[in-house]
């Protein structure tokens, strides 16, 4: 990632707040939300595609070619459809929960 | 011990664990009966939602569609498992940091609107109304097959039951019921499935049972040998599709957008202790759902050979136990249309409609039809999809206690989706209606009266529905998800990624993706069924997919209309960037 680590302490920002009208304005909470919110979009951005390809691409647009190889008995664009996306499916979820993880840590928005 | 026996104790058992969750329990604020305080192990809710989301229809439907169409299936196996993916990633931390109780409560106050809410509410009660007519249906099948009780009593049965630990323990009961039954329909559902795999193919795990060869001096894998006979029949191939790639690729993307948009889905990630939770919650929903998911394609076509194998070229004389214990519910017919007392099964209809009996036997022991042979093909086995999933263990000779399994899982997965469904009924009624519309000034203790009378209600409603199924209800099931993928999950989606959409826009996308959606599944499926045809469809768009366009259409419309319409207020500008940040979820309150 692009981004660069955000100095610890920058702002306070009290665990406790939980409606909009806590949020402290503070132009550095600002700065360091939208840098946030720019990673995570990133992030959707790339599993969005994964999810859109292993689903729409490999198990229905591009089936005939792949069903010309195969995976044990499986014809490989039946497998996409009926069994693989759904596990890629899973990873996709899993990816997401770990790096997010990550970029709330790096940006201390995490909750 | 008898299979009746080990039925009445399996499903006995099964209720009365239910119902002493349901009693150790109880919800006492209105908290704990929208979301259960908001206090639930993200494993545990994940759970939740796997029994939530799996209904009847997963559980009893859909291996049997996919025995009987194959490839074309797929969009069911993608459809209800890739819709986790858009909740993981778009919808569901962001609504756990809103942090309140309901879909419309999400909606009114994102677009500051009374009128929003009141569409949103409108909305929700179409969707979950839909849905749950088909639950109490699939109660009162498992109940008149395996209960030996008519479908009116196995109803009132089911709807006492859900009563008891849906009024009495609100979400938190439901959650805890919910972990349970998740548990007894996942092992109803594997352990004949294991049995069936490896009887096949020597492999007891169905998910590569299905890549293997089938054990006999064939030598060919399990789809091949499938293909093979089914064209042998004159069937379309088992891998080869029937629709329309465009037709496959609307359908898939309706049901993946309306899984996110289901409210009774969505509502259960507002239990989660905090906002990341609700992403892992996500995660561990879909683990469990891809348990039942994975092995429901090879169950399927498993059923589809045994089904062949023990039906075909038999003489009805000798035909198996099972055979005719489902003739004499009404879901399999034999019409002997050439008089040799052998049935073929082929490709076409025996004849036409559902059968309808005379009452009376013909010359091999069947029961005779009233309804007129088809005489251009020469089938003459009638077989309703639904029973597959039920008939498998006596297809497969398995033992009594397999099949009692198999009726209390099927009851399971019935009860716990209709549980959830009249759950989010109750609260849009309580919650969104009362309290926040019409009746600000309502104390909690009424309120939450007002959730426990509502939720009554709804169970009368969804019971009459099951019991008297209007035609057009067992239709209308699958298109819950376009009326949510047109209505409710636009709204929601951006509502968190657009600061510019306003009340004007959202309310208008709303009605008008719902309002096409609708009016065009109405007069396909009511007004005009026989033009239902793909030549006159748009763009060659069957019903079930059509919630694409009406989705594309709310998303259009909102976009221009909001375009020429004042920006929202700037405290709503705030709460978005408020829920976009993880940090500072709390528990589920009211503002």
């Amino acid at each position: 990632m692009v981004d660069e680590p955000v100095p610890p302490g920058s702002e306070e920002n009290p665990s406790d707040a939980s409606g909009p009208a806590k949020l402290s304005p503070g132009v550095a909470t600002n700065e360091r939300e939208d840098a946030y919110w720019h990673a995570n979009l990133r992030l959707l951005a790339w599993l969005m595609t994964i999810w859109f390809a292993c689903s729409f691409g490999a198990g229905i647009l591009l089936r005939d070619v792949l069903d010309r190889f195969s995976i044990g008995g499986y014809p490989l664009g039946f497998w996409f459809a009926q069994q693989g996306s759904i596990y890629i499916f899973i990873i996709l979820i899993f990816i997401y929960v770990v790096r997010m993880r990550a970029i709330e840590h790096r940006y201390d928005l995490d909750d | 011990m008898d299979t009746q026996s080990l039925i009445y104790l399996f499903v006995g058992a099964s209720f009365a664990l239910y119902i002493g969750i349901a009693i150790w329990s109880r919800a006492g604020s209105t908290s704990e009966f929208y979301v259960a305080g908001g206090g639930v192990n993200p494993v545990v809710n994940g759970m939740a939602t796997a029994a939530d989301w799996m209904s009847a229809a997963s559980f009893i439907s859909m291996a049997g569609i996919i025995a009987f169409t194959g490839y074309d299936a797929s969009v069911y196996l993608m459809g209800w498992t890739g819709g986790y993916v858009l909740l993981a990633l778009l919808l569901a931390p962001y609504l756990r940091k809103f942090g309140q109780f309901t879909v419309p409560d999400f909606i009114g106050t994102r677009y500051y609107s009374k009128a929003a809410r009141v569409v949103a509410v409108i909305c929700l009660i179409l969707v979950s109304f839909t849905y749950i007519a088909g639950q109490m249906r699939g109660v009162g099948i498992v109940f008149s097959r395996f209960l030996d009780v008519d479908i009116t009593t196995g109803v009132v049965i089911g709807m006492g039951i859900v009563f008891v630990y849906s009024v009495l323990g609100g979400m938190k009961g439901i959650t805890y019921t919910q972990v349970a039954q998740f548990c007894v329909l996942i092992f109803a559902y594997m352990v004949p499935a294991f049995f069936l795999s490896f009887m096949i193919t020597g492999n007891p795990v169905p998910q590569f049972g299905l890549g293997s060869k089938v054990g006999d001096a064939s030598g060919l894998y399990v789809l091949q040998k499938l293909d093979l006979v089914l064209t042998g029949l004159g069937f379309a191939a088992y891998t080869a599709g029937q629709k329309s790639m465009i037709d496959v690729f609307c359908i898939t993307l309706a049901l993946m957008v309306g899984t996110a948009g289901l409210p009774h889905v969505i509502v259960r990630f507002f239990t989660v202790p905090k906002a990341s939770d609700a992403r892992l919650s996500a995660g561990w929903a879909l683990i469990f759902i891809a348990l039942l998911y994975t092995t429901a394609p090879a169950v399927g076509a498993f059923a589809r050979l045994n089904f062949i194998e023990s039906v075909n070229e038999q003489a009805y004389a000798q035909a198996p136990a099972w055979f005719t214990n489902w003739e004499g519910n009404d879901l399999i017919a034999f019409a002997d249309k050439n008089g040799d007392g052998v049935m073929q099964y082929r490709k076409g209809d025996a004849f036409t409609g559902k059968p309808e009996f005379t009452g009376e036997t013909g010359a091999s022991g069947e029961r005779l039809v009233v309804n007129p042979p088809v005489t251009d093909n020469a089938n003459e086995v009638y077989v309703d999809q639904d029973i597959m999933v039920l008939a498998n263990p006596e297809i497969g000779k398995l033992p009594g206690w397999v099949i009692a399994l198999v009726a209390a899982g099927g009851l399971a997965a019935a009860l716990s989706t209709a549980a959830g469904l009249l759950l989010v009924i109750s609260a849009a009624v309580s919650h969104d209606l009362l309290k926040q519309t019409f009746r600000p000034a309502i104390s909690e203790k009424g309120e939450l009266l007002a959730a426990r009378l509502a939720a009554t209600a709804a169970i009368g409603v969804a019971g009459y529905l099951g019991i008297n199924p209007p035609g057009w209800v067992a239709q209308v099931v699958a298109f819950a998800f376009g009326l949510a993928a047109a209505s409710l999950f636009p709204a929601i989606l951006m509502g968190i990624f657009s600061k510019r959409m306003n009340r004007e826009g959202a309310i208008a996308g709303m009605v008008s993706g719902l309002a096409f959606t609708f009016g065009y599944i109405v007069w396909f499926k009511l007004v005009s069924p026989d033009t239902s045809t793909a030549a006159n469809w748009l763009f060659g768009i069957s019903p079930e997919g059509i919630g694409v366009i009406g989705m594309a259409i709310n998303f259009a419309v909102a976009t221009a209309v909001s375009g020429i319409t004042a920006a929202p207020p700037s405290e709503i500008a705030r709460l978005v960037d408020s829920i976009r940040v993880p940090r500072g979820a709390g528990e589920a309150q009211v503002h």
